[in-house]
């Protein structure tokens, strides 16, 4: 069985950046899909492989991400980012979405600005 | 707000230390998409000597690798000198069984797999360090994974400079515009270190970010 689990930015918005990355390490070890309404920081996405690594065992295998944001594809004009970073620091990035799963189960996660397919192999025997 | 004013203050600082002292420069990328074999390249072209061990099997480079006092020549006659840095590739995922897959026995595989997970937080930690960052993709896989996404999203926030190669385009499969259009912010340079093609156009490219 395969289970989704959906995390509004409202969830993760006051916590600081480990807890975050903790809390939805957390979930994806329990072999569970995330689904997070928005993205996590740069700082944070590699705060995530750390951890990601450090809690890998014979058991967890470590995780797939893949993040869509339609606003990338926005002006790469400074106004532009400047007004994108600003509303960034008020409320956060909620725009797009990423999912995070574990590797014994998402195999793999094809991305390009516009879509993403996540391949799985929900057959396999969880450990 | 306070990150934002802590990095900003980071970069200033980082950006007058830059002009005074040596460059360094880092190899990042995923596993196999050939940052050892740019630096034996590029070692064995200004120094005679190569500096790690290339091996199919991924995650062969697990610890930090550097090399100083690295000079290029510029066919203007100029001279850039630097420390490489050859860093073991950034992953999300580790499995030992498939290192077994590969041949190796399961305790070895284990080992392999525990020491590929301290080297990528090994390459995490030491981006900071960099001055310059050579962003290895193989060109005959698909550029639009995370780790390339995090990684130059990384560079990006700090304010490191950032140079896109798309190795291996002696293979078939290899796709440089696949490359150049999932990262059109950047002028890709597609080379093949392990034939040796284009490798000039890498050099010229280190002089004109650092030189």
């Amino acid at each position: 069985m395969l289970i989704l689990q959906y995390m509004p930015y409202a969830e993760i918005e006051a916590l600081a950046s480990e807890e975050r990355v903790g809390k939805i390490l957390d979930i994806v070890k329990k072999n569970r899909i995330l689904l997070l309404e928005g993205r996590l920081k740069k700082e944070e996405e590699t705060e995530l492989i750390k951890q990601t690594m450090e809690a890998i065992d014979d058991d967890f295998k470590g995780i797939e991400i893949g993040t869509i944001d339609a606003a990338a594809k926005e002006s790469a004009a400074i106004i532009e980012k400047i007004k994108k970073s600003m509303v960034n620091m008020l409320i956060g990035d909620r725009g797009g979405m990423t999912i995070i799963g574990p590797a014994t189960i998402v195999k793999e996660i094809k991305q390009d600005p516009e879509k993403i397919q996540v391949f799985t192999d929900v057959g396999k025997k969880k450990r | 707000m306070l990150q934002y004013i802590h990095d900003f203050i980071k970069k200033v600082f980082r950006d007058i230390f830059r002009k005074k002292k040596q460059w360094k420069i880092g190899l990042y990328g995923a596993p196999n998409a050939g940052k050892t074999t740019i630096a034996n390249r590029i070692c064995q072209d200004w120094l005679g000597e190569e500096l790690g061990v290339v091996s199919p099997i991924a995650h062969e480079t697990r610890e930090i690798q550097l090399k100083e006092q690295i000079t290029i020549k510029s066919k203007e006659g100029n001279e850039l000198t630097f420390s490489l840095v050859d860093t073991p590739g950034i992953a999300t995922k580790i499995d030992y069984e498939d290192f077994m897959k590969s041949g190796l026995k399961t305790k070895e595989a284990k080992e392999r797999a525990k020491e590929a997970t301290k080297g990528v937080i090994e390459s995490i930690k030491w981006l900071d360090e960099m001055d310059l960052v050579i962003v290895v993709l193989d060109a005959t896989q698909d550029p639009y994974t995370q780790v390339n996404i995090t990684i130059i999203g990384n560079l990006q926030a700090r304010n490191i400079p950032v140079l896109v190669v798309a190795n291996k385009v002696d293979l078939k499969k290899a796709d440089v515009k696949r490359i150049e259009a999932a990262f059109p912010q950047y002028d890709i340079v597609a080379i093949s270190a392990k034939n040796g093609t284009n490798v000039d156009q890498l050099y010229e490219a280190l002089f004109a970010i650092a030189g």
